[in-house]
């Protein structure tokens, strides 16, 4: 029979759906896992992001930073963390190295939102009196934010990918199914695991795509939208926007 | 992104994708098996290992006594797992690889009951498939065993793996693939009578041991951290696990004077032995050739 069909019998076999390292479970973790390290990764790239796209000081640093850390070989690092600081803190050392693999992509996101913004509408705001607070908070974050939510969208869909290394140092989620799979020969349970790494992987494209679409601020969308009243709601410009990331 | 322009793409890459599961659909079994049309033995003896330290030391014995003998070798290691390398074996492209007669036995004959060595070895004979065989077993053995720090033995009285059964909250660690083999969990409930739950430790097992996250640990025998650490090894008084001696397999067109080397070199080496190179692995970080050269020096195979 097709391995497709197996993956299929796998997945909707109601005892794979129940009990410990049942597929909930591993979902469970493996969002965990994905949800936590994306979460850390945004609070320390996204106000750096800032600081730098802001000041334009530090740009090279950043991007010489971020090009190394993506070189990084995510694999490796994890077992390097697991054997420094020991097996009973390996939870930590997989989110730290799921952290520095989603760091990048944000860092950049939100940098490169506040660079692209022309100066001469932050000249404007300083002109207006704005203070520098204000400038960020209601010109630069605004317009920027379909950029950064391109760079969380970025690293949310690597980091649920790489997620599955954590099955590797006894941590379960969706990896664990395939891990065990490669031993026992159970090619259904990895290929149906791997699709639903695949479909979470979807689902949080999608999810962000909604959200870089609201994104755009009201104002962009109908300045770029010179038939604002005969196309249906701004269509094209939305998609010019996002095509962009 | 969803401009007018990319809908043809995007259809034309969901008729190809379409196209490729329906192809997928047409192959049968093994998704992983090699091409069963490849080329006919040649005059070099080609060696495989798994990506296993102490299995890539033993088909290096193997090498080096061979190529004394006057053969041409051809070294191809760290093939990976049995799934990677039985096809490979099969299909003709390796000549010789060494193997564990409990673990193979297992991989062909999944429902075997047999676990003494001479037994394993006896049923392992009747299921080689047509072109392969397996040479004489040797002595050493390197098998799964359950093992306990020392501390943990003395406190609950353990000696074998019956005295676990009357310990409550045991968590066992292990590879993944334990929690189904049928010396895991299971087994250890029907054979034995002990209740475990467990965790996949994978390459961190022993670390997993020695910090308490894990009181019960699938070792190998053969593991030099066993001693080390002053691990307790289980004894296994019911035969849960298999026997699993060093055993060589080998294409069946094998010439008879590479037999006779390489059964002599089996014979030659003990579990003690066997543990030794190990340590001169993991210990003295000697690399793999060094170690094969002076064990066939010093037990007169080379020199």
């Amino acid at each position: 029979m097709s391995l497709f069909v197996d993956a299929w019998l796998w997945l909707v076999d109601p005892l794979n759906w129940q009990g410990d390292g049942s597929i909930p479970v591993r979902i469970a973790e493996h969002l965990f896992y994905t949800v936590l390290a994306v979460l850390a990764a945004a609070l320390i790239a996204i106000p750096v992001g800032w600081l730098i796209g802001h000041t334009g000081r530090g740009r090279e640093l950043a991007i010489g930073i971020s090009g190394a850390a993506r070189a990084l070989p995510t694999f490796g690092l994890l077992y390097l963390f697991v054997m420094l600081v020991g097996v009973t803190l390996r939870g930590p050392s997989t989110v730290f190295v799921l952290v520095l693999l989603a760091i990048p992509p944000i860092l950049a996101g939100a940098y490169a939102g506040l660079e692209v913004i022309d100066r001469r509408t932050i000249d404007a705001a300083r002109s207006m009196g704005m203070t520098e607070w204000q400038i960020l908070w209601k010109v630069e974050v605004p317009l920027g934010l379909p950029l950064l939510i391109g760079g969380l969208r970025s690293a949310t869909l690597q980091v649920v990918a790489t997620a599955t290394l954590a099955a590797y140092v006894n941590l379960g989620g969706l990896g664990y199914d395939i891990v065990q799979g490669i031993a026992l020969r159970t090619y259904d349970q990895m290929l149906g695991a791997a699709i639903l790494v695949i479909l979470l992987a979807l689902l949080f494209d999608a999810l962000f795509a909604v959200l870089e679409r609201y994104a755009v601020p009201r104002g962009v969308r109908a300045g770029r939208d010179t038939d604002v009243r005969t196309t249906p709601a701004g269509r094209r410009a939305t998609a010019d926007v996002t095509a962009t990331t | 992104m969803f401009t007018a322009r990319n809908k043809g793409r995007f259809a034309m890459t969901a008729a190809v994708v379409g196209a490729s599961l329906a192809l997928a659909g047409c192959a049968s079994g093994d998704p992983l098996a090699p091409d069963t049309d490849s080329d006919a033995p040649s005059e070099t003896i080609i060696i495989g290992s798994q990506a296993y330290y102490s299995n890539e030391i033993i088909a290096e014995l193997y090498a080096q006594a061979l190529e004394e003998g006057g053969f041409t070798v051809e070294r191809n290691y760290q093939i990976g797992q049995r799934d990677a390398y039985i096809p490979a074996l099969e299909a003709g492209e390796i000549d010789l690889f060494p193997e564990y007669t409990g673990n193979l036995l297992q991989f062909w004959s999944p429902d075997t009951t047999a676990t003494q060595a001479d037994e394993v070895f006896a049923e392992l004979q009747t299921v080689v498939p047509e072109g392969l065989q397996v040479l004489d077993q040797s002595p050493a053995t390197d098998q799964d065993s359950y093992n306990v720090t020392a501390e943990f033995a003395e406190a609950n009285g353990l000696e074998s793996i019956a005295d676990l059964a009357g310990v409550e909250g045991l968590i066992l660690g292990g590879a993944p693939e334990l929690e189904e083999r049928p010396y895991g969990p299971t087994g250890l409930s029907s054979v034995y009578g002990v209740t475990v739950s467990f965790q996949a430790t994978g390459d961190t097992t022993v670390e997993s041991l020695l910090e308490g996250i894990v009181n019960v640990a699938n070792v190998y025998s053969a593991d030099p951290r066993i001693g080390q650490n002053g691990l307790v090894t289980l004894s296994d008084p019911e035969g849960l696990f298999l026997a699993s001696n060093v055993v060589p397999i080998a294409s069946a067109d094998l010439p008879q004077e590479a037999i006779d080397i390489i059964n002599a070199v089996s014979a030659a080496l003990t579990p003690e032995g066997l543990v030794a190179l190990n340590v001169q692995s993991t210990v003295d970080q000697l690399g793999f050739a060094e170690i094969a050269t002076q064990w066939l020096t010093e037990n007169g195979f080379i020199g």
